[in-house]
């Protein structure tokens, strides 16, 4: 028998949040006096530890703490699992525990947080401990009613045998006995070649209610007696709201009640949430814009661009030799400036929460990448305490860093709390959305090289200048003031690395925080660093009149993984056999988020000025791949997203404010215009890289390359638009 | 008030004429597949068939809407028996987030009535959703596999 396992000792009984309403987990410790305790999930089906629940019918329930937002990480979380547990794949099935529970128990589930493509890479050891665990003790059960060593017994697809007899049992007859035994103290994970179901691209587990309009988004939330609410917070960021008359609208159709949303924001609720947003647009409302309303992106551009300076503070994030000197010396230079706008994240569904506060209660449903602080932020803004409060996580129609921040579930509360025991359903407009995103920062980049006389780079100089994302959102995480994070791309070492060898290299950031706050937006900082490094990469490969490959490769002699995603990418895409006739190629290399990835395109373009993107060529080296047809799925929508903002995106500020204000002047790219994406997967193992965000670096460099082969031109700034450059 | 028959079944609402039929839907008929995106008829994840014409219901008001023939993604399927771009969107995993799914099925389905083997450059021009996930490789291949078998 195993010694690690033996009935676990009585505690007090009690019940976590169970949720009035909705799709709350009620987790029930029952505790006969003198008996082990069994936590019991909402059917009555027993725990088998936290991340696991056996049904009698052998369907398993797995416990999925991070968010689902279409990135698929609840079926690659649920395959981590599974594979360790040794489960029917088929009887699989998934439920969120809600913060509220994760915090009376503990956090048990550990990180809820959904970002920085961390959802499998940062939980996949205690995940698959968890399934490891419950099969140990599944297994265990079976062999103490067999009267047998758990040592001769085996589980396979749910099947435990005792493998000398031939006997056999089902996850499902075993589960009451094996929840009342305690946990192995250590369990030992597979060896990745013993996997069967990691690295298998099997389908999700959420796809059919997503086809038949049965799938609840926060903006779909149903409560009886609910209430809708539209709100308008000042658009200048940072003004205030001064002054609304709100006699104009109470006899509008359906409206309940005006409320003031903090210092800043006034909410219209009513009986629908088309009622409350027509009324909101008939409110007189009076802003106190307050000085930020002086702000354009013209007076931000020149003050970035003082930041380009030498002569001006700057924050040294990578160094080596002394690159001033090397460029003051060099017989040959390049230099170029490019910039990056502010990006609106534009998930499709629009921000949105309900709440319902009553005197002891506050509840909110929502979609959020991040339960924690969503929970966090509903504490906050009800008053009440943790035991009082709690949020039930829906499906996010989409997510992209945005619903990361809790501005939304704040006002929900808010607003809720002007009207106790009536649920109240907060939702953006686009308008609204589009008015206060979280948005990529602004930067501009100043790049110098130097070369030999033999055309060797001898220094390169990389100056950033812009705005810093800790700096506005976790102030906490700067060190010294530097924002370390604004260097992903271009970092000296860790998972957003520098992939290239130079004698002398100084990479440095002026920081500049404008008044427009700035969030994690798909790729975060590795989207601009990519581009700036990459674009200049091939003007300094152009500089020393060599081809844009060969020149990286000579200069990534110690980047080995770096340099295997770039040659696997530049082999798919033929980049030493001449491209089709009219067709021009670009490559490009970047790390983020633990993984290495390379991406080429080959374009034509017609008139300078109409680009069609025939193919694009991805690559990655995430370490391990979990579930190879949502990587492949994940590399595709990160060129859509970095194309569309590479074409159509850019927020531009005029008197505080952002001017764009729905998909008609943030425009998205369709169907017509997207390329074919080969997806080269060459996962090298031995540690755990991201997937969502890492190949959106490489998207628009990629493309900007093979635009300069095609036209001898260099673009140095996004978005296309601004040069009237477009899809054909 | 106003009478809308969708997915076979006549709603009577309490609704002013001007309301979008994509707020009457979702709210008023409580039928929340039809999602809201951008409500000036740009991104397509409201859409809906009037008389079995892919429309995008922000765009259009109940009263246009009126004695026509409305159905949803929640009507697309007969009974039990799923729309063929629902079993193909099921088969190849086609959502993403999912969220401009439903706009994004409706309007393949009507594209296949009309066109039951659409070239790419049909599908160019008759699908012009939105899709911020980038789901638009698996749109294209679910639609010809279906469109071949
Ligand atoms: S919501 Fe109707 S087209 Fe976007
Ligand atoms: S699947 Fe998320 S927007 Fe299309």
């Amino acid at each position: 028998m195993n010694k690690h396992i033996s009935p676990r000792l009585n505690r007090r009984a009690f019940v976590i949040g169970t949720a009035a309403v909705g799709a709350g987990l009620a987790i029930g410790l029952d505790l006969p006096f003198g008996g082990p305790a069994v936590v019991r999930a909402a059917d009555g089906s027993p725990e088998i530890g936290a991340w696991v629940v056996v049904r009698p019918d052998d369907t398993v329930v797995i416990r999925i703490a991070r968010s689902e937002m279409g990135q698929g990480s609840l079926t690659g979380l649920a395959q981590l699992v599974a594979e360790e547990l040794e489960c029917d794949w088929t009887k699989v099935t998934t439920e969120y525990p809600t913060p509220g529970q994760s915090v009376a128990r503990k956090r048990v589930w550990g990180d809820f947080s959904t970002g920085g493509s961390r959802g499998i890479r940062s939980s996949q050891d205690y995940v698959r401990k968890g399934g490891a665990t419950a099969r140990v003790m599944l297994i265990q059960a079976a062999a103490d009613a067999w009267k047998v060593p758990a040592s001769e017994c085996a589980a396979a697809n749910s099947v435990i045998t005792h493998t000398p007899s031939g006997k056999t049992t089902t996850y499902g007859k075993v589960a009451e006995a094996a929840a009342k035994l305690s946990p192995p103290a250590d369990v030992k994970l597979k060896d990745p070649k013993d996997w069967k179901l990691i690295g298998k691209g099997v389908k999700r587990l959420d796809t059919v209610d997503k086809t038949n309009g049965a799938m609840i988004y926060g903006a779909d939330i149903k409560l009886p007696g609910m209430l809708n609410a539209a709100i308008k917070d000042c658009p200048v960021f940072g003004g205030k709201l001064k002054s609304f008359d709100e006699a104009k609208i109470a006899s509008m159709k359906g409206v309940k009640k005006v409320v003031k949303v903090g210092d800043t924001a006034v909410a219209v609720v009513a009986d629908t949430w088309w009622h409350a947003k027509t009324a909101l647009e008939a409110l007189p409302i009076v802003w106190d814009e307050g000085d930020n309303a002086k702000v354009s992106s013209e007076s931000i551009a020149k003050w970035l661009a003082e930041g380009l300076n030498n002569d001006q503070p700057a924050y040294v994030g990578n160094k080596n030799g002394d690159a001033k000197a090397a460029i003051a010396s060099a017989a040959k230079k390049v230099e170029a400036i490019y910039s990056y706008p502010y990006q609106n994240h534009a998930t499709m569904e629009p921000m949105n929460a309900t709440a319902l506060y009553t005197a002891d209660k506050c509840e909110v449903w929502c979609g959020t990448q991040n339960g924690e602080a969503a929970f966090a932020a509903v504490l906050e803004a009800s008053g009440l305490p943790a035991d009082k409060c709690d949020v039930h996580k829906v499906m996010l129609g989409g997510g992209f860093g945005r619903r990361g921040q809790t501005d939304y579930v704040r006002q929900a509360v808010m607003i809720a709390k002007e009207m106790p025991g009536t649920p109240v359903k907060l939702l953006w407009s686009r308008e609204e959305d589009m008015a206060h995103g979280r948005y990529h920062p602004i930067t501009q980049c100043k790049m110098t090289g130097a070369f030999d006389a033999n055309n060797n780079l001898v220094a390169l100089h990389y100056r950033l200048s812009g705005q810093s994302i800790l700096f506005s959102l976790r102030p906490e995480a700067l060190q010294n003031g530097m924002d370390p994070a604004a260097f992903q791309g271009v970092a000296q070492s860790g998972e957003a690395a520098f992939g290239y060898s130079v004698p002398n290299l100084l990479v440095e950031h002026a920081m500049r925080n404008p008044h427009v706050p700035p969030g994690f937006w798909r790729g975060v900082n590795v989207n601009h660093n990519a581009i700036y490094m990459e674009c200049f990469m091939d003007e300094l490969a152009q500089a020393a009149g060599q081809d844009p490959l060969e020149f990286r490769r000579k200069l990534m002699g110690n980047h080995p993984k770096h340099l295997a995603v770039l040659n696997a990418v530049a082999e798919k895409i033929g980049w030493t056999t001449p491209a089709p006739q009219g067709v021009y190629r670009g490559i490009a290399q970047v790390m983020g988020y633990g993984s290495y990835v390379a991406g080429a395109a080959e374009i034509s373009v017609t008139d300078g000025s109409k680009i069609k993107v025939h193919r694009i060529v991805a690559s990655t080296d995430p370490g391990y791949v979990v579930n190879p047809a949502q990587v492949e799925r994940q590399i595709a929508g990160s060129f859509v997203y970095g194309l569309s903002a590479l074409f159509y995106g850019g927020c531009t500020v005029k008197d505080g404010k952002i001017e764009q204000t729905n998909f008609d002047t943030y425009n998205s790219m369709r169907i017509n215009e997207m390329p074919k994406v080969e997806s080269v997967m060459v996962p090298s193992g031995g540690f755990w890289g991201g997937v969502g965000e890492p190949t959106i670096g490489v998207a628009a460099p990629a493309v900007l390359n093979a635009y300069f082969a095609a036209t001898g031109k260099r673009i140095r700034s996004v978005p296309l638009r601004d040069q009237n450059i477009t899809f054909a | 008030m106003a009478n809308l028959t969708i997915n076979g079944k006549t709603f009577t609402l309490d609704v002013e004429p001007d309301t979008p039929l994509l707020w009457a839907i979702r709210e008023n008929a409580g039928l929340t597949g039809t999602k809201y995106g951008c409500g000036i008829a740009q991104c397509g994840a409201c859409t809906v068939h009037i008389e079995g014409v892919a429309t995008r219901s922000c765009g259009v008001s109940v009263s246009e809407a009126e004695g026509k023939k409305i159905t949803t993604i929640e009507g697309l399927a007969s009974g039990d028996t799923l729309h063929k771009v629902q079993e193909a969107w099921i088969a190849q995993d086609v959502p993403q987030c999912g969220y401009c799914q439903s706009g994004m099925i409706m309007a393949v389905a009507a594209l296949l009535s009309e066109k039951p083997k659409p070239t790419d450059a049909d599908i160019d021009e008759a699908i012009t959703n939105i899709c911020r996930c980038g789901t638009f490789q698996q749109v294209r291949e679910a639609i010809h596999t279906i469109a071949s078998a």
